[in-house]
């Protein structure tokens, strides 16, 4: 696994936001994968879904074993490589487990809006009531199974819950068309439950995204 | 007469121009050549090689652009040097552009010295070596060329241009002049346009080579002379470009040459000295100081851009071909900066692009290298396009 796809996670169980993902796209969609690593997720989606997959990656060993197995995907990161994509030039663009390791994330979601008729989003969720307890009861920065760096080593730099990013939402003016949020054994997170549930017990959300 | 007798390699490099041992495709008076500079050019020949076999559909052919100093021989031993073809390792049985699956064509650029019409052939309308009377080459012209010679070898669609270095050049230009007959496109550590630092060492060689007194004015065949020595700085300074500060360093360092101390002289004290003047003895025998010079010009007046009113992603609107650019991080000569202003373009364009930058100490060279990450990258890539051809 890539740098960025093995930022948060360190078990392939633990990717369980990947099927979610690929229960959104519809078939033949033209996909930009931002952050895509050696190209898991878009193998999957063209074998799947027949789509017209893109990636783009930051660490060469990602794109190199992509583009070896016939993937497009070019050497970047979201933070730099995203603005000369014309407007609506993907059906659907992806940024699956990555936000928080960017360096503007509001600008990030802008461009992927703007470039995207759809963005789907997943990203590990801080307000997990695990996060909350390490920080309460021992007052550092917390460390967990899936969240396994230390704060000076850490790559995930802007880390935020599923209440923040909402929020964030919001503020950019884009539509939640669905939001999926998870456990950390992949299973979903009751649809009627509230924000506040969810904010506190899901490991990690998926939000499917469409401009206004 | 001024200047030393030729050697036999060299003797044997001028007879290759002229009558190559390679196939030889021959374009008469009633397909006359358009030129950039506004001048046609007829008749002309072009040597090229070929590998693999085609199909019957026609539908494996790929083809290969070789760079500055290279041939038509990029799998081939080469006929004046004797050495294997410059990108053996790239193309073959079983390489990443494998002969047992592709047709591989490769020719000798119009400008060249390898048989295809250039300054050192002899113009069939006057009966003397063409020498500076040749009008001055583009990239574009040698891409019209190479159009002629994939028609006349009855190839459409190419499944696959791949080139690297003035070669990428020319695998964007076949990309932007026939985006309906290139599949997938190959573009290695080159660039959109001569930036004004390459320009400016172009000019270096260029005015060693005219500044020898055996140049006589771009008539040094004639003369039976060569201005070597002109040639060989030529070779040196640009030589220098192809590597990196860390791989002379390393190869290199401050190490003697056959010996322990300094001379305290102008002798080739110094390894790297000794080294260069060896690359540049062993070019003069091999290539045409006045080839050289086209070559550079052809280079230096390459801009996408500017062919296409200024914006680089006008070149590639509405592309259905499907890229591949490589870079590598310690070329300064075509730096991933240079490389990656093609991939942006392509994405403005919305067009299907890969990029790979390879991390290697080997500068600009190492497109010719064993780079075992360039040739996944390659066969991989190859691999989908031939899929999605039905290969």
């Amino acid at each position: 696994m890539s740098e960025m796809q093995s930022v948060v996670n360190t078990v392939d169980q633990a990717r369980v936001d990947l099927q979610v993902i690929s229960d959104f796209v519809t078939p033949g969609a033209r996909v930009l994968d931002v952050g895509c690593g050696n190209g898991d997720l878009l193998a999957r989606l063209e074998a799947e879904k027949n789509v017209d997959g893109r990636g783009v990656e930051l660490s060469q060993k990602g794109v190199n074993e992509a583009v070896a197995r016939g993937l497009s995907v070019i050497q970047g990161d979201a933070d730099h490589d995203l603005a000369t994509y014309p407007d609506d030039a993907f059906d659907f663009v992806i940024l699956s487990q990555t936000l928080q390791a960017t360096y503007a994330p509001k600008v990030v979601l802008e461009a992927l809006l703007r470039i995207g008729k759809k963005t789907i989003v997943s990203f590990p969720n801080f307000g997990h009531w695990k996060v909350r307890g390490q920080f309460m009861l021992y007052g550092r920065m917390p460390i967990t199974h899936d969240l396994p760096y230390h704060w000076y080593d850490t790559p995930n730099i802007h880390f935020c819950t599923v209440l923040d990013f909402r929020a964030l939402v919001r503020e950019v003016g884009a539509e939640i068309e669905q939001t999926v949020a998870l456990y950390g054994d992949g299973r979903r997170l009751g649809g009627s439950s509230s924000w506040g549930y969810w904010n506190a017990f899901s490991k990690q959300a998926v939000f499917l995204l469409s401009k206004p | 007469m001024p200047g030393a007798k030729l050697g036999l390699i060299e003797e044997q490099a001028r007879t290759e121009a002229q009558a190559p041992t390679s196939a030889l495709a021959m374009f008469g008076p009633e397909t006359p050549l358009r030129l950039d500079s506004g001048v046609s050019l007829a008749p002309f020949q072009i040597a090229y090689q070929t590998y693999g076999t085609l199909n019957a559909d026609k539908t494996n052919a790929i083809l290969v652009c070789h760079a500055l100093t290279g041939d038509q021989h990029a799998a081939s031993a080469n006929p004046v040097t004797g050495k294997p073809g410059w990108w053996s390792m790239m193309v073959g049985p079983g390489r990443p552009i494998d002969t047992d699956r592709f047709f591989v064509i490769c020719s000798n650029v119009l400008g060249g010295c390898m048989g295809t019409t250039g300054p050192a052939t002899t113009d069939p309308n006057t009966g003397e070596v063409y020498g500076l009377e040749l009008p001055v080459i583009t990239i574009g012209d040698m891409v019209r060329a190479q159009a002629m010679l994939v028609d006349h070898l009855g190839v459409d669609v190419l499944l696959a241009v791949v080139g690297g270095s003035m070669g990428g050049m020319q695998v964007l230009q076949w990309a932007a002049s026939y985006p309906e007959r290139v599949l997938s496109a190959v573009p290695i550590a080159t660039g959109p346009r001569h930036s004004a630092q390459n320009i400016a060492f172009h000019e270096v060689g260029r005015q060693a080579i005219m500044a020898d007194p055996d140049w006589c004015g771009g008539k040094y065949i004639a003369q039976g002379t060569s201005p070597r020595k002109g040639l060989a700085v030529a070779r040196m300074a640009a030589h220098i470009t192809y590597l990196s500060e860390e791989a002379l360093h390393n190869k290199f360092g401050r190490e003697l040459q056959d010996r322990s101390a300094l001379t305290f002289g102008f002798d080739a004290d110094f390894q790297i000295e000794s080294y260069l003047r060896y690359q540049g003895m062993t070019f003069v025998d091999r290539f045409d100081a006045n080839s050289y010079l086209y070559m550079t010009r052809a280079m230096d007046y390459f801009d996408l851009a500017a062919q296409h009113g200024g914006t680089l992603a006008n070149a590639f609107r509405n592309t259905k071909t499907r890229f591949c650019v490589v870079s590598f991080t310690s070329d300064w000569l075509f730096p991933t900066s240079e490389n990656r202003t093609i991939v942006h373009a392509l994405n403005a364009a919305a067009a299907n692009v890969s990029f790979v930058e390879i991390e290697t100490d080997r500068g600009h060279d190492a497109f010719l290298l064993d780079m075992p990450e360039m040739f996944a990258t390659v066969r991989g890539f190859l691999n989908a396009s031939a899929r999605r051809r039905g290969l």
